[in-house]
């Protein structure tokens, strides 16, 4: 009997290698390919974004497409992967072979970096800390605004709903959180105490707290719960655009923080498919004028000064801070308020 | 010769089989596992029970493992009349309603999550209903519990279903027979038969509402110390590229479940030789 169970077994491992082997000898025909791929006609980009950006790069893609086709005659065309950023980064780490990222805070692209994926320094690589656009926090509230509000000190009035997602699991609710976290510093001289109780009394109101961006949006349009919804600008306009203006109204306060989803290409992976000249033309091309005019269209900020005056006046201006100077950077905010302990978990700790 | 015959065992291919039970359990269960145990060596043991003990996460298996086990009781009881009603009945529409006890295997959680949501808060169906009563069910663990009730009943139905089944109607038509009141009868003679399966379907639907996440983040509210489950703390905690601490929180709750699972399991072979003898 044991004779027999250890012949199975050998029977077994021997398989397991094969498998092993197979799979392995698959991979490195697979790279084959795609290390010929760089001298083909086409060539194919692999751009892995966060959620709302879907319809920005479907449009840019076909742009560029065409523009770097009349500059190189070479065709490329470029694949897109959208999900939660936190998750998205997540996913290159863990080897989805993306060529550029485009994802909605720097902490997530931080992360592929200390990974080794992505060079030390991309943030300074491009213009505008590497966002090409930018966006702001702004307040949805249901039409007529019923219950007046215009500014941040009424969302921690008593009997006013907040729709915000949870920080810790969403990244870009970490946008709302720090720009009522600036407003509050503003207002009451830096003294961060303050900034944090009223941190607090916001996060006091918030009846639920969804667990990504959509979800928060979903809670606040479909299911009619809350007064106000804490939004991207972007976000804000296309939910106005696609339910209709009769249903909702966008407050802008009197400050907020500078969203700035950023832009990298993963040196890594470039470097092996050897796709690196026409990645980086790719982010380049963002900042060029129809770079930029799709993205205002989209209701994105765009960087550009031409581009900005064609858009006056959609983009109302509100006294704008960032996350460097107002913060010093995602490093030192992650630190102090996300992680673990962190103001926000303070905020939750039982009495 | 003779000897190595009789050695063998009525069936052959004991070896080999046993050799590809070993080869896809490990593939399939304990090399992921393992991989698991392997992410949080990262921590040290202090900063592990830092992590597993804290107020927060704490709070959170409290939901988990209470929701999950109201909405497991809740299911054996429904699952037992759902399987009752299959088997010992006949009406028009029967295949369907048999089909449609899988529905919540097929059905992506989300989806389930998020059409739960709907009509159970405020302004849905089934909410707007309660809402007047002063009764909230979508943002609180009722709400929980019923998404957890939806994905568990099958598990109790298609485990209570066949033992149903095979009863055998003369041991019942014998204790009529016998002067036994339709009561005493199921107490007595088919109650014992039941428990095990029964005990089984528990066991698996409250497992599976301990792990569940997708339908469960849109009805719970996800508010930290009250309706925050333990597996949306692991996503946030990986969402912070904290992957040490993920795994520690996991790993305490799938020690708990074994745990728990080890007991029902031993509860229930008590109760199939009660029933034997």
């Amino acid at each position: 009997m044991k004779k027999v169970l250890k012949q199975g077994m050998v029977v077994s491992l021997v398989l397991a290698v094969s498998l092993v082997a197979t799979a392995c000898g698959d991979k490195s025909s697979a790279t084959d390919a795609e290390g010929n791929g760089g001298k083909a006609k086409e060539i194919t980009l692999l751009n892995v974004s966060y959620d709302p950006t879907r319809e920005l790069y479907s449009e840019f893609n076909e742009v560029f497409a065409a523009h770097w086709e009349q500059k190189s005659g070479q065709k490329v065309k470029i694949r897109q992967s959208h999900g939660g950023s936190g998750k998205q980064g997540r996913a290159v780490i863990d080897g989805l072979d993306a060529d550029v990222v485009t994802l909605a805070l720097g902490y997530d692209i931080d992360a592929v970096q200390q990974a080794g994926l992505i060079h030390e320094g991309w943030q300074q690589k491009y213009d505008h800390n590497s966002s090409p656009y930018t966006s702001t926090i702004v307040f949805l509230v249901r039409k007529g605004n019923p219950k007046g509000i215009k500014d941040w000190d009424d969302l921690i009035k008593d009997g006013i709903e907040v729709i915000t997602p949870n920080p810790q699991t969403s990244g870009g609710a970490r946008w709302n959180y720090l720009a009522a976290w600036g407003y509050a510093m503003h207002q009451n001289n830096n003294d961060e105490v303050k900034a944090q109780e009223f941190v607090k009394e916001l996060y006091e109101n918030v009846p639920v707290l969804d667990s990504g961006a959509r979800g928060a949006t979903t809670t606040f349009v479909e299911r009619g719960l809350g007064d106000v919804l804490l939004a991207w600008e972007n976000e804000a306009w296309l939910s106005v655009e696609e339910l209709g203006p009769d249903k909702f109204d966008i407050v802008y306060p009197s400050e907020s923080i500078i969203a700035e989803p950023p832009v990298a290409v993963v040196d890594k992976n470039i470097d092996k498919k050897g796709t690196r000249e026409v990645a980086e033309a790719y982010l380049e091309y963002l900042y060029s004028e129809e770079g930029q005019t799709i993205a205002a269209e989209n209701y994105y900020r765009p960087t550009l000064d031409s581009v900005k005056s064609k858009f006056e006046g959609a983009f109302p201006e509100i006294k704008l801070f960032t996350i460097d100077e107002e913060f010093g950077g995602w490093a030192a905010v992650h630190e102090k308020h996300f992680r673990d302990g962190g103001i926000f978990t303070q905020i939750y700790a039982p009495k | 010769m003779h000897s190595s015959t009789s050695k063998r065992g009525v069936l052959p291919g004991f070896g080999i089989t046993m050799g590809y039970s070993v080869l896809y359990i490990s593939l399939v269960v304990l090399i992921p596992l393992s991989a698991l145990l392997l992410n949080s060596t990262g921590l040290t043991w202090e900063k592990f029970w830092d992590v597993a003990t804290d107020s927060r996460v704490l709070a959170s298996y409290k939901v988990s493992f209470l929701t999950a086990a109201a909405a497991g009781l809740i299911d054996t009881v429904l699952g037992l009349l759902i399987a009752w009603v299959l088997v010992r009945y006949d009406f028009p529409g029967k295949n369907i309603f048999d089909a449609m006890i899988d529905l919540p295997f097929a059905l992506p959680t989300a989806v389930a999550g998020v059409s739960l949501t709907a009509i159970y808060s405020a302004n849905g169906w089934i909410g707007s209903l309660f809402e007047p009563l002063g009764i909230k069910i979508a943002f609180t663990p009722i709400g929980i519990t019923l998404a957890l009730m939806f994905i568990g009943i099958p598990f109790v139905v298609r485990t209570v279903q066949p033992v149903l089944q095979e009863l055998d109607a003369e041991v019942e038509e014998a204790a009529a027979t016998l002067g036994a009141s339709r009561f005493r009868t199921f107490r007595s003679v088919v109650l014992p038969e039941l428990l095990p399966p029964l005990l089984t379907g528990f066991a698996l639907a409250f497992a599976r509402g301990i792990g569940e996440y997708g339908s469960v983040v849109f009805i719970s509210g996800n508010m930290p110390m009250k309706t925050e489950i333990a597996p949306l703390l692991i996503m946030s905690k990986l969402e912070q590229f904290d992957y040490a601490g993920a795994t520690a929180v996991a790993l305490i709750l799938l020690f708990i479940s074994f745990v728990l699972l080890l007991l029902i399991n031993s509860l229930q072979r008590k109760v199939r030789k009660t029933a034997k003898e």
